[in-house]
């Protein structure tokens, strides 16, 4: 499972020149801001338009090289693209869009497969309805099934979110973690949004200006100070569940770099999930606090300080093999004597925990 | 409707609803292949296609008569080949009078499909396309579904419309009772009788009920359809 792109295109004052790789089957963020070129590298990916020049392999399949002069059209290319508005076909039922991309497939998907999907995306009480009677989350729901249910070789997501209010963003969320864990499709996710692509992402491609600027996972490209990347807004761990302390209502997660208490979640012992700690959430203290309200205290070694123009400073921290970022003051840097190298104690205020 | 009408005048009648008919499906294909052309695609000289394809809006109807009269005549040319090869005569033919109607009322058909057609998303072709759909199959049933309420109301607009032609069916076909006697004529016929009058006056205000019955129908069609 690998995808590689690499093509240049010029739509008038506007260049595009891309190049990246990702070699598993995972969560891929094309993260940037508007205008960056995000939605032109994925429908370059689904064949919608044919770049100047260029190469494109999806698992092996040359899709694209236009030195060879190979273009295979959008509808031999099965990607299935979930479109930011949706796209669903007005004049179908909600379940004749589900079977659009179906019965078009080369190898259809089984009926056993077709209830998955309807369940995973809890779609079975909508199939008779038009798009038209939808609401926005629920559209996005049908607009995935159909894409998923096309028996794609690779998923494109172009902001599906974008077009929801917070409560059908949380809504759609817990579906999108789903189809991650459960599927094993390379995805693409065009996103501006951080907290999105914390929460779904497994490798992330920053693209800026029409071009790709870094490329790291989220694990590390979240936490990076180095000011090639993000706005660094904190870290994303990868935690386990060891334990539940039911009579404190906590749970507890081990990561890389230690272990973090938390308020309860309904997760079974060893379940795996993300958690994120803000930048702003983490205070940091040259002797390990005793008396203090904080849970969670760990023990961190400084990685790396970056200064901005405000008053504000980053500090990158390296805790295990994990890596954590705080923002601080200028001046709390300058009175711990902060400097890379420097042990330090990281007092978390407060875990997000993105339960399913 | 026949206490009402003479034997002749519901001939008429049912004359101009049977060559309206013909006329407007038999232009069917090709005013939905005229509209993509123009609301679809991209080439050079496509003003003077859409010049070409409003051209019955504004050239007498006569003289399209007398262009079809001259192209389809059994003595010569096109019109000669078709009687001796085919066996197919237009001219002094109820065939030739929809022939004429669907000519002039083309453009009618045409700018409706392509409205509809511009008004649809491009986006839901190629959202289709992704799906694995082909050109022919997101024309079928992605394009034309969408295109439908258009293509009804283009239907309904030119068949009015159709119902009453006069000068190029007059000078194609001729006015043949019962062969090519449509409304129109049928009124110009009472016209040029003595004490025809009032035969000429039902045969009109039958006309406009038509008339306003279809149009109404159309705009009824397309704002139901629309939702």
């Amino acid at each position: 499972m690998s995808v590689e792109v690499a093509f240049r295109h010029r739509f008038g004052a506007f260049a595009l020149d891309v190049a990246f790789a990702v070699e598993r089957a995972c969560v891929t963020a094309l993260f940037g801001p508007s205008g960056a070129g995000k939605t032109s590298i994925v429908n370059a990916i689904a064949g919608l338009f044919r770049p100047d020049e260029g190469r494109i392999v999806v698992n092996g399949r040359v899709v694209l090289d236009t030195r060879q002069g190979i273009f295979v059209p959008a509808r031999a290319r099965r990607a299935g693209y979930v479109f930011q508005d949706s796209r669903l076909f007005p004049h179908m039922s909600v379940a004749d869009n589900l079977r659009f991309g179906w019965r078009r497939a080369p190898a259809p998907a089984s009926e056993a497969e077709i209830a998955r999907v309807i369940d995973l995306l809890g779609l079975s009480q909508l199939l008779a309805r038009r798009p038209g009677t939808l609401s926005g989350g629920e559209k996005s729901r049908v607009a995935l099934g159909r894409a998923l249910l096309s028996s794609p070789d690779i998923l494109l997501l172009d902001e599906p979110l974008a077009a929801l209010d917070a409560a059908r963003r949380a809504e759609i969320l817990p579906y999108l973690e789903r189809l991650r864990d459960e599927t094993k499709l390379a995805m693409f996710y065009v996103s501006h949004t951080v907290e999105d692509v914390a929460r779904l992402a497994d490798e992330v491609v920053l693209v800026r200006d029409g071009r790709v600027t870094a490329q790291g996972s989220v694990f590390d490209l979240l936490t990076q100070i180095d000011g090639a990347g993000i706005d660094p807004v904190g870290a994303v761990l990868d935690a386990r569940v060891t334990s539940h302390r039911a009579a404190e209502g906590l749970s507890v997660l081990a990561f890389d770099g230690g272990q973090l208490i938390v308020s309860q979640i309904a997760r079974a012992v060893g379940d795996r999930l993300r958690v994120r700690i803000r930048a702003e959430d983490i205070m940091l203290a040259r002797e390990e606090p005793r008396a203090i309200s904080a849970n969670n205290v760990l023990p961190a070694v400084v990685a790396a300080l970056r200064f901005g123009a405000g008053p504000q400073a980053e500090v990158q921290l390296a805790c295990g093999a994990a890596r954590l970022v705080a923002r601080i003051t200028r001046a709390s840097v300058a009175r711990l004597a902060l400097a890379p190298g420097q042990p330090v104690f990281a007092i978390v205020k407060s875990v997000t925990v993105d339960s399913n | 409707m026949t206490s009402f009408l003479t034997p002749a005048e519901s001939q008429a009648l049912l004359l101009s609803l049977r060559v309206a008919t013909v006329a407007v499906f038999a232009a069917l294909p090709f005013a939905v292949a005229a509209a993509l052309l123009l609301a679809r695609t991209r080439f050079p000289g496509k003003i003077v296609v859409d010049g070409i394809v409003h051209l019955p809006l504004v050239l007498p109807p006569v003289a399209i008569g007398f262009l079809l009269l001259t192209l389809l005549g059994t003595r010569a040319g096109l019109g000669a080949w078709l009687f001796h090869t085919f066996g197919i005569r237009f001219v002094f033919s109820w065939t030739g009078a929809a022939l004429a109607s669907a000519l002039i009322t083309f453009p009618f058909q045409v700018r409706a499909i392509r409205v509809a057609l511009e008004a649809a998303d491009p986006g839901l072709d190629a959202a289709a396309e992704t799906l694995g759909a082909g050109w022919f199959d997101r024309l079928v049933n992605i394009t034309l579904p969408l295109a439908f309420p258009g293509i009804v109301a283009g239907l309904i607009t030119a068949f009015a419309a159709s119902l009453g032609e006069f000068g190029a069916i007059i000078t194609f076909v001729s006015n043949i009772p019962g062969e090519t006697r449509t409304l129109p004529l049928a009124i110009y016929t009472a016209l040029q009788m003595p004490g025809g009058e009032a035969e000429a006056a039902r045969l009109s205000l039958l006309s406009i009920v038509l008339a306003l019955f279809f149009m109404t129908l159309a705009e009824f069609v397309q704002r139901r359809m629309r939702r």
